[in-house]
């Protein structure tokens, strides 16, 4: 087994610790050693986009990250999302609209669509379904979830 | 009495009949029943005295789960058709 | 029973109760259980397709640092050849237990082997290349017609095929064939003027949900055993679980968790009894997860199929006569969808003559397992494509000859039963008023397809409690896994029976020791029968706390009513007190009320729906653009109308997917070489319009409340639909699933 080596990062706004072993990737540290579940695992390959969370502004899929690769880096995941009393637009968007089913994928399309809201607050429905065109969902056909986005942007 | 829809794999059986009326008030008296009339059609539907695995009993039109001393009333109509399996029916 | 009336509570669209937990990830899936001292356990799978298994060697891997167990079918209670009753239908527990670990043979790619638990996740894999098996490999069968030749390699030395009670000579791939049969067939055709015959070829697809398959397990050193998983039934996995282990139901908890996606994928086990015997071996718990390769290859799928259909017309579009031979992989053992299929073939049309055989036949591919109307989109993209064809020839609009043609109340379906109040008629009138079969079409490859679907649903056994707090609130418990907002819609009855807000019922789906026995979420089933049991135990509630009522103001309780949330005395006394206050006082009237309800309605009542389609074809490449897409559907009475219309756009989409791209490929030596999402390539938004979801009413009469189950037949008219669009758009009839564009440039004789 290789040495696991001393990160150093920080999590939804708070510098943590954590010690990884080379193989681990970002999603495997983030839910087997930081016990933050909230982000999925559908496929481990970039296939599903359930596992998507934003490093340094930029939306990844954590299971594509080494856990190495974060040291002195910023990662916001879903669970640092919400403030304490009150959801964040795009996830009041997400109830108001039934944007879920099982909502396995929930997690990531949310974080996916801030990330795309971060960028362009206003955008089409073309562009909403580009962007959001990395995360699967099997369950909802996409149509409440393009809509929540789209509501989530006018009322940002 | 009860009408029985006999299915189609064992018409030879029936004289070609593909329904006919039994007495009885179970399920279990109605096979019986039609065994009398009709030799060697429980066989078919049975083994060991309980409907046959891969077989389902509708009756009017709704899978029982009860089996042989299911009940019935008068003009239920019985089908046998093949069970769905394994949770199958369950998509 | 179900009565037209003005309602407080259905009808209207609350935020769904775990909602908040599912938006902030808090919500714990199956993979997200953690418990202290936990292994991990790893499976290793054949990587042949068909091979018999000469010796299992685990030696290094148990000497692999890190490993605490390795168990292969040794393991198992050794499995007689005998019929095991899981509730859900019986299933030979030999086959049951030879998919969980084969034991002489290996019949697909990706068969489970042995299992490993191990301190780490990558241990337990590093471990599994450790194992030495000694394979001998034999020739796969693949595919239906290759399965029935004579000389075909044969799965099961002992399978004979069966037809009722009838039993075939000698070894056979084909494992039983039944008939249906009504009125006579030959008049029907003979009083046909136009007869059109068809071949049809559909592609084996996956249920495609997002989570993988997990469980974990502990073995207490008293015999208890815990499972923690995600399932569409907590209750099927304890029987699943007895049977195959050979273990007292009784000292078996299973704890459903979260669950991703299951569309009938989730039914059957395959790593909970892998979790179980390394649990039991390691004394540890042990969480086993599959990957998302293990899904599609270790998994069942929805069987590939080849269908022959013949239908007859008159020249004024009557439908005189219908024939058609379902043949269906099982995959490695029997059991496929084909009795369902054959049952729903043509059951939209109301036809007095018609014939349908059906074949369950096994191939070298993961045993098959249900998926959204199982066996009923493969039959409907035969018959539909051949309705329109029909409409096509007699010069008949395609939504009129369906009109002409469809079954009503009254009318007796091919394989005998005869239909209850239906809604079909009603959804081709929704489909015909809609603006988008209105709307022109014409331009150049463009086309416009129909298609219906009928999907049974079913009732099954179904058990809540409802506990009344002191507030007003009612505590709702349940056992029917949440799969897409069944927590609201049961909770919704209930509270439309108490007369208080949907808010104030809390649903909870709870483990096997906390709730009477509740059958799966599946079958179009959960929103119906636990919703009825749900009202069931709230009238109970009501009728205890009129009760509570006639204690407290002294009178009969036959003069108590309740409406509109308030108990009122309606003789002599005028009193009255809403049901909030009276939940305050149950402390003085006699303690706690607990409403209580088992349920198995016999009338589910089934549901059809209509979908209309606009598609464009690109003729250079093949491929199909979804343009626009209605879909419109009986669903009794839609409790919680956007979950409805979730369910029926998730239905299309599936349906689209498994119309355009979706299928198992595979190389000659049997091995799928596309069993990973960006291969299997299952829609994105990015393929997809809006999908504009039509709500019937047609209320079922076997519900207080008119509900029809509406999760599974919107998936079955999206594949012919597709494929009249594109007859419409450039002439080709496609014939084959999925309607992918070498398939398509391939019949356009482009390549
Ligand atoms: S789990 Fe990372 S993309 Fe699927
Ligand atoms: S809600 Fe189930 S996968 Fe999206």
């Amino acid at each position: 087994m290789a040495r696991k080596s001393h990160v150093q990062t920080t999590i939804n706004g708070e510098t943590v610790e954590f010690l990884c072993e080379p193989r681990q990737s970002l999603l495997e540290v983030l839910r087997d050693e930081l016990h933050l579940t909230g982000a999925k695992e559908g496929c481990n390959n970039g296939n599903c986009g359930a596992c998507s969370v934003i490093l340094d502004g930029r939306l990844v899929n954590s299971c594509l990250v080494l856990g190495a690769e974060i040291d002195g880096k910023s990662v916001e995941t879903i669970e640092g999302l919400a403030d304490p009393e009150k959801l964040h637009p795009i996830q009041d968007a997400f109830l108001e609209n039934a944007a879920l089913q099982c909502g396995i994928c929930t997690p990531g399309f949310i974080m996916s669509a801030k990330a795309l809201l971060d960028k362009n607050p206003n955008p089409t429905e073309h562009e909403v379904r580009y962007w959001l065109a990395g995360n699967l969902c099997r369950c909802t056909g996409y149509d409440k979830i393009v809509r929540a986005v789209l509501d989530a942007a006018s009322a940002t | 009495m009860p009408i029985v829809a006999i299915p189609a794999l064992i018409r030879n059986l029936t004289d070609g009949e593909d329904s006919v009326t039994v007495e009885g008030l179970t399920i279990r008296e109605v096979i019986n029943n039609l065994d009398n009339r009709y030799p060697g059609t429980k066989a078919k539907l049975c083994e060991d005295d309980r409907i046959r695995p891969g077989i389902g009993v509708y009756v009017n039109g709704v899978l029982t789960k009860v089996g042989m001393h299911e009940r019935l009333e008068e003009d239920t109509e019985l089908h046998f058709l093949p069970a769905i399996s394994g949770g199958v029916l369950s998509g | 029973m179900a009565e037209k009336k003005e309602y407080k509570v259905i009808g209207t669209r609350p935020i769904r109760h775990d909602g908040v937990d599912k938006v902030t990830g808090r919500a714990i899936y199956g993979g997200d259980f953690q418990i202290t001292g936990l292994l991990h356990g790893r499976v290793l799978r054949s990587p042949h397709a068909h091979a018999r298994i000469v010796s299992i060697d685990t030696s290094r891997a148990e000497a692999h640092p890190g490993v605490k167990g390795v168990v292969t079918a040794q393991d198992l209670p050794t499995a007689a050849d005998k019929m095991a009753d899981l509730g859900e239908g019986a299933v030979n527990l030999k086959y049951l237990c030879d998919n969980i670990l084969a034991s002489d043979k290996a019949l697909y790619k990706g068969h489970a082997i042995a299992a490993v638990a191990a301190t780490n996740p990558h241990i337990a894999e590093e471990a599994c290349e450790l194992i030495e098996v000694e394979y001998e490999l034999l020739p796969p069968v693949l595919e239906v017609r290759q399965a029935m030749e004579p000389d075909a390699p044969i799965l099961h030395d002992n399978l004979r095929t069966s037809s009722l009670g009838e039993t075939g000579d000698k070894p056979s791939n084909v494992a039983s064939h039944f008939q249906h049969k009504k009125g006579d067939i030959d008049k029907g055709f003979d009083e046909a003027d136009i007869i059109i015959e068809r071949e049809f070829v559909t592609g084996t697809v996956h249920q495609g949900y997002i989570e993988p398959h997990n469980a974990t397990a502990l073995y207490n050193p008293d015999g208890q055993l815990t499972v923690w998983c995600s399932t569409q039934g907590a209750f099927t996995v304890r029987e699943q679980l007895a049977e195959i282990l050979q273990y007292p139901i009784s000292k078996i908890k299973v704890v459903p968790l979260e669950i991703g996606g299951g569309f009938g994928g989730k039914i059957n086990v395959y790593v909970k009894p892998l979790a179980a015997l390394l649990a039991k071996k390691t004394g540890k718990p042990v969480k086993v997860l599959m990957n998302r390769a293990d899904v599609f290859e270790g998994t069942g799928p929805t069987p590939a199929s080849y269908i022959t259909i013949k239908m007859g017309a008159t020249n004024d579009g009557k439908i005189t006569a219908a024939q058609t031979s379902l043949f269906f992989e099982a995959g490695a053992y029997p059991g496929s969808p084909v009795g369902a299929g054959a049952m729903c073939v043509f059951a939209p049309y109301n036809i007095e003559n018609a014939q349908i055989d059906g074949y369950d036949i096994v191939v070298n591919k993961p045993k098959t397992a249900p998926y959204r109307a199982p066996g009923a989109t493969n039959a409907a993209f035969g018959t539909e494509t051949v309705v329109d064809e029909i409409a096509e020839k007699l010069n008949i609009d395609p939504l009129e000859i369906r009109l002409m043609n469809g079954a009503k109340e009254g009318d007796r379906r091919a394989d005998g039963p005869v239909y209850p109040r239906i809604g079909f008629i009603e959804t081709l009138e929704a489909a015909k008023e809609h603006p988008h079969y209105g709307s022109p079409n014409g331009k150049k490859y463009h086309g416009r397809g129909i298609a219906s679907g009928f999907w049974f649903n079913i009732g099954l056994e179904s058990s809540v409690t409802i506990n009344v707090n002191p507030d007003g609130t009612v505590n709702l418990v349940e056992g029917s896994t949440d799969i897409g907002g069944t927590r609201a819609s049961i909770a919704m009855q209930a509270a439309e029976v108490l007369g208080i807000s949907a808010e104030s019922v809390n649903p909870t789906v709870v483990d096997t020791n906390s709730i009477g026995y509740t059958a799966v979420t599946g079958g179009s089933r959960t929103t119906y029968a636990t919703g009825y049991a749900a009202y069931e135990a709230a009238q109970d509630v009501v009728k205890q706390m009129k009760e509570r009522a006639a204690k407290l103001w002294d009178v009969d309780e036959d003069n108590i009513q309740f409406a509109d949330g308030e108990f009122s005395s309606i003789n002599g006394k005028e009193e009255q007190i809403s049901f909030k206050d009276l939940s305050a006082r149950l402390g003085e009237t006699g303690g706690p009320v607990i409403g209580r309800a088992t349920m198995n309605p016999a009338g589910a009542g089934g549901a059809f729906a209509t979908h209309v389609v606009d598609v464009e074809v690109d003729v250079d490449t093949g491929k199909v653009e979804i343009l626009r897409y209605t879909a419109t559907q009986d669903a009794g009475k839609a409790i919680h109308p956007s979950y409805v219309e979730g369910q029926i756009q998730g239905g299309v989409v599936q349906g689209i997917g498994w119309a355009l791209n979706e299928e198992y490929i595979y190389n000659d030596d049997g091995a799928m070489t596309n069993a990973s999402f960006l291969d299997y390539r299952m829609p994105t938004c990015l393929d997809l319009p809006m999908i504009d979801a039509v709500i019937v009413e047609v209320p079922n009469p076997g519900h207080p409340y008119g509900v029809r189950g509406v999760g599974e037949v919107p998936i079955i008219p999206p594949p012919a639909a597709i494929a009249n669009a594109i007859y419409d758009a450039v002439g080709i009839r496609m014939t084959e699933l999925p309607m992918s564009p070498d398939r398509l440039l391939k019949a356009m004789g482009k390549i």
